[in-house]
């Protein structure tokens, strides 16, 4: 049923999900994820409220385990898949201030704490200007660039991002669409929450369709967006609530 | 008059009253520190390890926050006695009794506050941490540094409570005159005695410490509001 999206084409295989459910007291979160993350094409999950995309990026990340299934992560040339970062749906910023949270995971990732590399990252979400100020009292937009900058500071493998654009005005959210589609370009391998259809075409990735802790499509973005398999899918796009 | 006979032993530095102060400072200062080189890395350990029991260790150190200073004083006296497991200190009526007798009061207070405060930042960090890879020892510093602020007025909650105490450090400490004689002693055993403004006195250098050290914990706190967020 699934046509694996990246599979078939020249896209790597980098992560594999089987069979994965994962469940949460009594009650199924996920349910029979078959996935393929793959090197060279953003994935974008996609999927209505509380459909399970945190969830599923949770487990990819490796902060949860699978209640069932099996998770293969598989060699790729010039990727290391064992340095993730992870942009949070809600990131928490550290008491202190915007480039010290920069320092901060520049030293937990091993790096020296080099100012001319914490001013470039903040630089490169425009948070030059406010490396000074204490990240709490940021804006959610500006802590969700930090949050970012903080991940970009582990030069990681793999990225995952959930929903970064979310609390972003429309001058910020292609700020930062570009920056992630910058990272793609060198290689680093994204994962991507969103429920903004425009963004998710715009990156033109991979889509994995999530309804209910279930993937009903996994499909490249231009297939999703004019020939959705799915009726659930054809609901989501045209807007209408998918439970 | 006796208001007035209290401003007159303040202001002319009268050197038994400094003493007093002196040494009350001492004492208080000496068990906060004792008390925090305990308390602190006990409630961060109890914060964020899990082991069984520990709800009830929590518990317990909740209701240890309340333990009343005369019963502090009298397990402490018993301890350090001639005939009790520590006499042969020969600590008994010396100020050295008196700082454990206040640390013991207030460790259970800084301990509970610390693993209240790491354990809600902790709470709020773990994702972030696992996340970004920070290593055991490297969290512990990060929580640590993140809540000094918290910290800072947790100790001065702990020092307002040794420092306003009387019934632990009179039965430990005896007090005895230019020796063990701390504020809240005097001005109990001064009351006693009738000697009005010396006990007024010695209560307007308490309050004053009391209220410097309430305004010390509120600045940190709007401080570090508007400095670290
Ligand atoms: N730890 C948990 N215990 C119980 N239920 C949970 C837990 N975490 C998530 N859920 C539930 O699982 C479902 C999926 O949650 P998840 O956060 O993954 O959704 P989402 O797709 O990210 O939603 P959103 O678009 O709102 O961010 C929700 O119904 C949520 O209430
Ligand atoms: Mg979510």
């Amino acid at each position: 049923m699934l046509d694996g999206g990246a599979i078939g084409r020249t896209a790597q295989p980098v992560m594999r999900l089987h069979g994965v459910g994962y469940r949460s007291g009594n009650t199924d979160i996920l349910s029979d994820v078959e996935l393929t993350i793959a090197a060279g094409v953003p994935t974008l999950l996609l999927g209505p409220n509380g459909s399970g995309k945190t969830t599923l990026l949770r487990l990819l990340m490796g902060l949860i385990g699978p209640s069932e299934g099996r998770v293969d992560v598989s060699a790729v040339d010039g990727v290391n898949t064992a340095r993730r970062a992870f942009v949070f749906q809600k990131p928490v910023m550290l008491k202190r201030s915007t480039a010290a949270n920069v320092s901060f995971a520049l030293s937990a990732a091993g790096f020296p704490v080099d100012p001319l590399v914490v001013a470039s990252l903040l630089q490169r979400v425009g948070l030059a200007a406010l490396a000074d100020r204490p990240a709490r009292m940021l804006s959610g937009g500006e802590q969700q660039r930090l949050a970012l900058a903080r991940a970009l500071a582990r030069q990681p493998g793999i990225l995952f991002l959930d929903e970064p654009t979310a609390s972003l005005d429309p001058a910020q959210t292609k700020a930062v669409e570009d920056v992630v589609a910058a990272i793609a370009a060198t290689g680093v391998i994204i994962v991507m929450a969103t429920h903004d259809l425009g963004q998710a075409r715009r990156l033109a990735g991979d889509v994995v369709f999530l309804v209910g802790g279930r993937v009903l499509e996994q499909t490249p973005a231009t297939q999703f967006f004019d020939q959705p398999k799915t009726q659930a899918a054809r609901r989501f796009l045209a807007g209408d609530l998918v439970i | 008059m006796d208001g007035v006979g209290a401003f007159s032993l303040l202001l002319s530095g009268d050197p038994a009253l400094f003493a007093i102060v002196r040494l009350s400072l001492f004492v208080t200062l000496s068990a906060v520190m004792l008390a925090a080189a305990f308390g602190l890395p006990f409630g961060a350990f109890v914060a964020l390890t899990q082991f069984r029991g520990r709800g009830g260790v929590i518990v317990a150190l909740n209701a240890l926050m309340g333990l009343p200073p005369v019963v502090v004083g009298l397990l402490v006296f018993l301890a350090l006695s001639r005939s009790g497991p520590l006499g042969f200190l020969g600590l008994l009526f010396t100020p050295g009794a008196m700082i454990i007798a206040q640390a013991i009061l207030i460790a259970p207070i800084i301990a509970a506050l610390t693993r209240q405060v790491i354990e809600d930042l902790w709470v709020e960090y773990c994702d972030e941490f696992t996340a970004m890879d920070v290593s055991p020892l490297g969290r512990v510093a990060a929580l640590l540094w993140d809540g000094r602020f918290s910290l800072v007025t947790i100790f001065l909650a702990g020092f307002g409570r040794a420092a306003a105490e009387v019934g632990a450090v009179m039965i430990v400490g005896g007090n005895i005159d230019g020796f063990t004689r701390v504020m809240t002693t005097t001005i109990a055993l001064e009351t006693s005695k009738g000697n009005l403004p010396l006990a007024i006195g010695l209560g307007l250098v308490l309050i004053a410490i009391v209220v410097a050290v309430n305004t010390l914990a509120w600045s940190v706190r709007q401080w570090s509001e508007r400095h670290a967020g």
